[in-house]
């Protein structure tokens, strides 16, 4: 369990440091899960500018894989991922 | 150097020699000149400051406080219902704990329209996290601006500097300027411990915080106001060393040996003192208390220089509208009663939209409370003072 | 001596009651007293009747309400006299000083008044002094002689070091308006 802060340990004036984003793994959430084919996949980017939770890895130039530590499972990259390409699919989360 | 300059002259004045790195302001009657002179040493070059004309007093705040988290320092100016429309923002400044400054000129609120001085506009604001600090003339007005940066940027919360609308605002008097380098170098140089353009130690600030933590925050925001008191004290130290002037939480007029006295803000203080000299001259022992520091409120130190009197009169410039008593009564009894003093108080609600209050209505109030003192006299607690009945 | 010298000026919006309220505080400043000059508060409309007021001492000045009883009332415009009562409040030891081509006796009947009055054609002395209808600087110095309270010489010079500034390119307004206050400290009477 998270220890939370009392008022005189707390950071002062309501801020935040930049970038905690990452240090949270909000991967757990995800019912469903993307698969990425780097097969099929053509590098378009499509995926990784929709994604909204900047879940999908490149390296460089190219599309490799998912960040499972941060993808909530929302499908919008399968969905996004041109049609003719379809080099992401969305599977049942196996836990 | 004594120079003659009406209280909106000698803000501005003020302003021009703290040198803000910011002005936003939307200006506002009887608050007006201090930004239109202000916007003039912007044009003729004499300040370095980036002038923002909002487009209402909302934005006017917003954009203070954008700026003052971006690492400027920052000022303003507004008055009544100008201060009224920034009330959403200045709860956004003190929960940001920002340092930012406004120099207020106290006005009524509509409705009825009035542009005339009375204290419901601060006093509107006085639970909003603001370091509140009401002025008597002109020269107060002055000093307590150059004393708010340095308050303000100590106790990383904002400041309001306020005068009474017309009655000094608009009143020539002579004051004691500074000169322009002993001020540069009384404020110093503001350098934020933390703000947005640092690139190299990137920060959110104003998330969401919810039933797990903005509790926390708000008690961090109590503390800040509890420790500015040591703060308000240290900086006006510093000023009386370095300019001779001397301001502490409140002013006491001829109080250590009166048997009753007088509670009041800003210009009213001004023409009781003249009463109190002129009734002492014919042996009645009568005395003032003019608190400054409004926020955060001297509780204690009040108490203790308020037990020796018989009676007093806390005058109210504002209304609660609560069927009760003056936010300033409120107050003072609050503390007499906590710290166990038990002092007969009455309470005056007087001046609003700027009625004059002259000497014989101050005669009038001493007399009352010489005879409350005496015990000939059940007074009412709250009176209202110079109104058409 | 009184403690405090008040005096009300009574003008018409535009002829510059504020103005000379002021200019004289400054000019009072300049010789050593504390001061202080303020106008009627309200609404600021051209030609309706305006006041404005000083308060002027040789100790700091506390007071900070309306002036209700001047020893010492300034009329710029002589039709003011048919509109207000312009000696309201004041007491038969304080004196009003009337800008008007007629007599003091004249004045005394229309008035109604028992103290003094000083009278002094300040309109044509800003037209020849000057060549505009601004009554006030004659005015102030008409106010200096009936006082006794301040020094005419160092007015005109504070006035001078204050014109210098704003009419640096126009010399002719400056030594009109030293030359108006001079001749109006010099004509004001009281008959």
């Amino acid at each position: 369990m998270e220890k939370k802060l009392g008022w005189k340990n707390l950071p002062q004036n309501d801020i935040l440091e930049a970038g905690t984003a990452k240090d949270f793994k909000t991967g757990d959430w995800r019912s469903q899960r993307p698969v990425h084919n780097p097969e099929k996949c053509i590098s378009c980017f499509i995926c990784w500018i929709n994604c909204p939770d900047s879940a999908i890895i490149v390296k460089d130039g190219k599309v490799i894989g998912i960040d499972y530590d941060h993808c909530k499972g929302c499908g919008i990259c399968a969905r996004e991922c041109p049609p003719k390409v379809s080099a992401i699919t969305m599977e049942p989360e196996k836990k | 150097m004594k120079v003659a300059k009406t209280g909106n002259e000698a803000m501005a004045e003020a302003m021009r020699q703290i040198n803000p790195d910011v002005v936003a302001a939307y200006p506002i009657t009887p608050a007006t000149e201090i930004v239109m002179i202000f916007s003039q040493f912007v044009a003729d070059g004499l300040v370095d400051t980036e002038y923002l004309a909002a487009e209402s007093e909302h934005s006017a705040m917003s954009a203070c406080i954008g700026s003052s988290e971006a690492g400027a320092r920052v000022m303003t100016s507004t008055s009544s219902q100008g201060l009224a429309l920034m009330y959403e923002m200045l709860y956004v400044a003190s929960g940001l704990r920002l340092p930012i400054i406004v120099a207020e000129v106290n006005r009524a609120l509509s409705s009825p329209i009035n542009i005339h001085g009375d204290h419901s506009d601060t006093m509107g604001a006085r639970d909003s996290g603001w370091i509140q600090i009401f002025s008597e003339n002109s020269q107060e007005a002055y000093d307590n601006l150059i004393q708010a940066v340095c308050i303000a940027e100590k106790a990383r919360l904002p400041v309001m500097v306020s005068t009474d609308g017309f009655i000094i605002s608009h009143c020539m008097e002579v004051i004691d300027m500074i000169s322009d380098g002993e001020v540069k170098k009384f404020v110093g140089e503001y350098k934020p411990e933390r703000y947005l353009l640092d690139i190299k130690r990137p920060y959110s600030c104003g998330a969401l915080d919810l039933q797990d933590y903005y509790f926390e925050h708000k008690r961090q925001e109590a503390e800040a106001m509890i420790n500015s008191k040591n703060i308000i004290l240290g900086v006006a130290a510093e000023f009386e060393k370095s300019f001779g002037r001397k301001y502490g939480f409140f002013e006491e007029y001829r109080l250590s040996d009166a048997d009753v006295a007088i509670v009041c803000l800003g210009s009213t203080a001004g023409t009781t003192k003249f009463v109190v000299d002129k009734m002492r001259q014919h042996g009645i022992k009568v005395g003032l208390l003019k608190p400054r520091i409004y926020r955060p409120f001297p509780y204690a130190e009040i108490a203790k220089v308020l037990s020796k009197v018989k009676s007093i009169a806390v005058l109210d410039r504002s209304d609660t509208f609560s069927s009760y008593a003056g936010p300033l009564f409120t107050e003072i009894t609050s503390c007499l009663y906590t710290a166990g003093v038990n002092v007969k108080a009455v309470n005056y609600i007087y001046g609003l939209g700027g009625r004059d209050i002259g000497i014989e209505n101050i005669e009038y109030v001493f007399k009352e409370l010489l005879k409350i003192s005496e015990g000939k006299y059940a007074a009412n607690i709250v009176n209202y003072l110079g109104v058409r009945e | 001596m009184k403690d405090i010298i008040e005096v009300r000026w009574h003008g018409r919006g535009g002829q510059g009651a504020k103005t000379a309220a002021l200019l004289f505080a400054e000019a009072a400043l300049s010789t050593g007293k504390y001061v202080q000059g303020f106008p009627e508060y309200g609404p600021e409309r051209m030609g309706a009747p305006v006041q404005s007021f000083n308060r002027l001492s040789d100790k700091p000045i506390t007071l900070h309400c309306g002036i209700t009883s001047p020893d010492f009332v300034v009329v710029l415009d002589p039709t003011l006299i048919n509109t207000v009562n312009v000696v309201s409040g004041l007491p038969e030891t304080g004196a009003v000083i009337i800008n008007t081509e007629k007599s003091a006796a004249e004045m005394c009947q229309k008035l109604n008044f028992k103290g003094r009055i000083f009278v002094i054609d300040a309109s044509k002395i800003a037209m020849e002094c000057f060549g505009k209808l601004i009554p006030n600087t004659p005015m102030m110095g008409a106010l200096v002689k009936v006082t006794h309270f301040l020094e005419i010489d160092a007015v005109l010079e504070d006035t001078r070091k204050k014109l210098n500034k704003k009419f640096a390119h126009k010399p002719e307004v400056i030594d009109g308006n030293i030359k108006s206050i001079k001749r109006a400290y010099e004509e004001v009477k009281d008959e």
